[in-house]
């Protein structure tokens, strides 16, 4: 029998159903989370399931819910808080990389704060301004911070269960455009742990590198390449932070030649820090430079232009064009 | 909001003068109690000298003063009990002393060997607070947690002037009141932001005067009189505790030193000002009153002051014994398990050191 088919909203809505029945200290706060269930409606039902005191709205401040999702963790809960757009959560900053992702170090240990923040991330919904940014690099240049970003509905349940049972505190990435495409998820099923990338696709060509909503964009070119006779193979982080060299260094060295895919602006970002990493790992099994396939270095565009801005197949092939093939040498 | 509210919010209250006599119709204060709150003034100011002393001697990286403010410092811990919450900022050593935590484990911090040197859940003391404001959002999720969990803890928040102009300040009162969180916030006044004067933070009539827009009640105090703090934020704790939600408390305090030591006062500030609140130190007029009503005599004073030089030498003692820091610890707790990178970073410097000592 075939699992049932559910949205990433609906596989991250019962994680966090299930996070909350199963442990008495997780609640769940943010803007419109209670009774609307949420812009998105992730948060749909819970705080009619759950009540007022494991699921209830907060005045609309960022840095005031991260701030007090930092105490009450000092004091025993497990918040899973939400920031409604990747681009309202600056407020929030100062909170996360000053106090959520050190106070572990400061104190030695002695205060963990399990705390996940969840933000619904990336573009491709025709968001306009201030709705659409790829900001992992600020969170994942944030020593402290665990960065996870599901491309899965399978990982986004699995994840997002493991994010909010962790011991440290987690920036979860919801790619929102895949918020509402459905999925086969077995919740009985485990997923790898945070820090594990899985080899979406094995391949002998090239190795695609991707997380979050680029993953399947990657998939969809290595499904194109091998019509026109390349073999690429896609690489799924998982998670930014913990970095999986391992996984990824073993599929460079495979096919020794790698393309980075990613929705951000490519200048000084989580892109160019794989590139980096492969370059100084795998350099003698490389057979062409790592490239990379990311925004522009724009800010977010607006929703007519935003196809220009996203990588898209044809990018991702054209990059892959460039990879020194032997073939095109003769 | 009645008059007698704007007024409480605006006018500070007293029970004793600069001379230390106790205000018109003020209730006498237990002598015993203000003897013991004499004992901790004296500890508090010896303490600030003794750190002085340590940064002059290079022993501390630099010390915040909390001179002048010792009433303050006293009042803000002795009304919490046991189970309670204190969120301190960087001026707030002797704050944290009066909550009973070992000085020079407070002094980890200034002295360079790490970030917090306590344990904050075995004092329930938040660690020093860098970062203006941030940590009263902190002690509304303490306060907000312990009420979802059905216990009585309070949470009391400290900060300064300058701290009130940051969004957190806005945000941790407004959570506060919207949630009826047990916190009680506990601005030191001291009418400086380094050297930026209280004029350039605010124009409201008071600071305590905010806790009105956000629908909770405001107090101004004088922050030098020991007795009047310990009362009205008694009062604060209690209503806290009996789920009356949270209080806003504006000490009216000056800071005689400087910032820090790496500061200079006297590029922003006239010393006829400073001087003139010399004679309204918060040692002096309780001194006086014990004194006056029989509770305090040479032998006792002696004594106090004793067993304070007992302490300073401790701070001395501890805060100059040899210590050595793990390098390794820079990565030990970056996270509950370190990552496959850090572990990597760790094992480099480890090398390195290794190789220092061959």
């Amino acid at each position: 029998m075939s699992a049932p088919k559910m949205t990433m909203a609906q596989a991250i809505n019962t994680a966090l159903r299930d996070a909350i029945a199963e442990d008495d200290s997780v609640v769940v706060f943010g803007e419109d989370v209670a009774q609307l269930g949420g812009v998105f409606r992730v948060t749909d039902g819970l705080h009619q399931e759950f009540g007022e005191s494991r699921v209830f709205d907060t005045p609309l401040a960022e840095s005031g819910i991260v701030g007090m999702a930092v105490g009450m963790a000092m004091n025993g809960m497990r918040p899973v808080v939400e920031m409604q757009f990747d681009a309202f959560a600056y407020p929030a900053f100062e909170q996360i990389v000053s106090h959520v992702a050190k106070l572990g170090n400061r104190t030695r240990g002695k205060v963990r704060l399990p705390i996940v923040i969840r933000i619904p991330y990336a573009g491709g919904i025709g968001g306009v301004e201030h709705h659409c940014d790829s900001s992992e690099a600020y969170y994942a240049h944030t020593p402290g911070l665990t960065v996870v970003a599901p491309a899965t509905n399978a990982d986004a349940y699995g994840l997002l269960r493991a994010a909010i049972a962790g011991s440290d505190p987690v920036v979860f990435l919801e790619p929102k455009k895949h918020y509402f495409a459905k999925e086969e998820v077995d919740v009985s099923v485990p997923v790898p742990p945070i820090g594990r990338a899985v080899v979406r696709r094995p391949g002998r060509d090239a190795t695609l590198i991707a997380y979050g909503p680029s993953v399947p964009v990657a998939l969809a070119a290595a499904e194109q390449a091998a019509t026109e006779g390349r073999d690429l193979g896609v690489v799924d982080l998982r998670s930014i932070v913990p970095f999986d060299d391992e996984t990824v260094c073993a599929e460079v060295r495979r096919t020794g030649r790698a393309v980075v895919v990613a929705e951000a602006p490519g200048f000084a970002s989580v892109a160019s820090e794989i590139a980096a990493r492969v370059g100084e790992r795998c350099f003698h099994h490389l057979e062409a430079p790592v490239r990379r396939v990311t925004g522009f270095d724009v800010p977010y565009p607006p929703p007519k232009l935003e196809h220009h801005f996203l990588p898209g197949v044809d990018r991702i092939l054209d990059a892959v064009d460039t990879l020194q093939w032997e073939d095109e040498v003769a | 909001m009645s008059a007698g509210q704007l007024k409480a919010a605006i006018t500070p209250a007293r029970l004793l003068d600069e001379t230390g006599r106790l205000v018109r119709g003020a209730p006498a204060p237990d002598a015993e109690a203000l003897a013991e709150g004499y004992r901790k003034l004296v500890f508090a100011r010896r303490l600030n000298e003794q750190c002085g002393a340590l940064v002059r001697q290079g022993r501390l990286a630099v010390y915040p003063s909390s001179r002048g403010q010792e009433a303050c410092q006293v009042a803000c811990a002795s009304v919490l009990a046991e189970g309670d919450w204190l969120f301190p900022t960087y001026r707030d050593t002797a704050a944290i002393a009066a909550r009973g935590v070992d000085p020079v484990e407070v002094l980890t911090l200034l002295r360079g060997d790490w970030h917090c040197g306590y344990d904050p859940n075995e004092h329930k003391v938040a660690p020093q607070a860098t970062p203006l404001a941030t940590q009263l959002l902190h002690a509304v999720g303490v306060a907000h947690a312990a009420r979802l969990k059905g216990e009585d803890t309070v949470v009391m928040a400290l900060c300064g002037d300058g701290a009130t102009s940051e969004g957190d300040f806005h945000e941790a009162c407004n959570f506060a009141a919207v949630f009826r969180a047990p916190v009680v916030f506990f601005v030191q006044n001291n009418k400086y932001a380094i050297s930026v004067p209280l004029a350039r933070q605010s124009v409201a009539p008071s600071l305590a005067v905010k806790a009105i827009g956000y629908g909770m009640p405001g107090f101004r105090v004088d922050g030098n009189d020991l007795p009047a703090l310990e009362k009205v934020l008694g009062e604060a704790v209690a209503r806290a505790r009996a789920g009356e939600g949270p209080t806003l408390v504006e000490a009216d305090t000056y800071r005689i030193e400087s910032h820090t030591n790496a500061d200079d006062a006297t590029r922003y500030r006239a010393d006829d000002e400073v001087t003139e609140w010399l004679p309204r130190d918060p040692l002096l007029r309780v001194r006086t009153y014990l004194t006056a009503v029989g509770a305090l005599d040479d032998d006792r004073e002696k004594k106090i002051a004793a067993a304070a030089e007992e302490m300073a030498a401790a701070v001395r003692a501890g805060v100059g014994a040899e210590t050595v820091a793990d390098p390794e610890d820079l990565f030990a707790h970056v996270y509950s398990t370190p990552t496959p990178q850090l572990a990597e970073q760790r094992a480099t410097l480890r090398a390195e050191l290794e190789l220092e000592e061959a």
